[in-house]
């Protein structure tokens, strides 16, 4: 898998981190704006950075969240378990 | 409904074969403080609960775990899949390989398989906030002992993360609990007003 491949993914990670992270902050704190803000900011960010990876490399979500290249992509490897980020060049 | 993401929460580095340290790691795949014994408890539990806040927060905390046991078992895979049968038998993982091969399998380090007496859901919201509370600090006490033993600098990065989201999933079943004894409280001078 390349480098470019890996940071992308790396990146979706960690915003997707600050959106769990804050989801669960919200769970026991629903009235606070800022982490709402916050929340719903990440999510814009996010949907940006999926939407550009999945051009890319393939959906990352199925069940109908995203759409497919001919022939359906969801069936590419690697699966998550099979990428070592040890691998990626320079880290 | 579930929707799978194809990733880990974590981007895990493994930078070794090292069956011997599966054979520990695997314990917090199918041991009794692992993460399927987590996300399950939380995931039958959140039925029960009697508000909106707390059932979000055991559906969302059981669905981070599932991600987690996923990781785990992305360690485990990746730690045993090209060790040679010598590596195997050195690191004690032959009674697994007789049954397993290296599939994955829900045991502890010792290969005692998962059982569901593990777990409660007793229906009282206060006593299954406790019990999440108490496992979330065995999970966090398992991760710092596997660091202990840890000798993979990726691995170890990996076990901090999943440690310190024990830490933060803590601080919320105890938000959770305040929340349900407000919500108790509330409740009972009601009722009681309603009847005195």
């Amino acid at each position: 898998m390349s480098t470019v491949r890996m940071q992308m993914l790396i990146d979706i990670m960690a915003l997707e981190f600050t959106a769990v992270e804050l989801n669960l902050f919200l769970d026991t704190h629903p009235g606070e704006r800022r982490a709402l803000d916050a929340y719903n900011a990440t999510v814009v960010q996010l949907d940006e950075l999926k939407r550009e990876y999945e051009a890319r490399f393939g959906p990352l979500t199925n069940f109908g969240y995203s759409d497919s290249d001919y022939p359906w992509r969801w069936v590419e490897e690697p699966w998550p378990w099979q990428i070592n980020f040890a691998h990626m060049k320079g880290v | 409904m579930w929707i799978y993401e194809k990733k880990l929460e974590f981007p895990s580095r493994i930078c070794s074969t090292n069956p011997k340290l599966a054979k520990v790691i695997i314990t917090q795949y199918g041991g009794p403080d692992g993460e399927l014994a987590a996300s399950l408890r939380y995931l039958t539990q959140r039925y029960t609960m009697p508000t909106g806040r707390s059932k979000a927060v055991l559906n969302d905390i059981g669905t981070e775990e599932l991600a987690h046991m996923e990781v785990v078992a992305t360690m485990v895979y990746n730690l045993i899949k090209d060790a040679s049968l010598e590596e195997i038998k050195a690191a004690g993982l032959d009674g697994y390989y007789a049954d397993h091969d290296k599939a994955l399998y829900f045991v502890n380090g010792d290969g005692v398989p998962w059982v569901a007496q593990y777990i409660q859901s007793k229906g009282d919201p206060v006593a299954d906030l406790h019990e999440n509370l108490a496992a979330e600090q065995k999970a966090r006490a398992t991760y710092e002992y596997l660091l202990q033993l840890s000798d993979d600098p990726g691995i170890s990065e990996t076990l901090a993360f999943l440690r310190q989201r024990e830490v933060i999933h803590f601080q919320r079943f105890g938000e959770t609990l305040e929340h349900i004894y407000e919500f108790y409280n509330h409740q009972h001078r009601f009722f009681m007003g309603d009847h005195s």
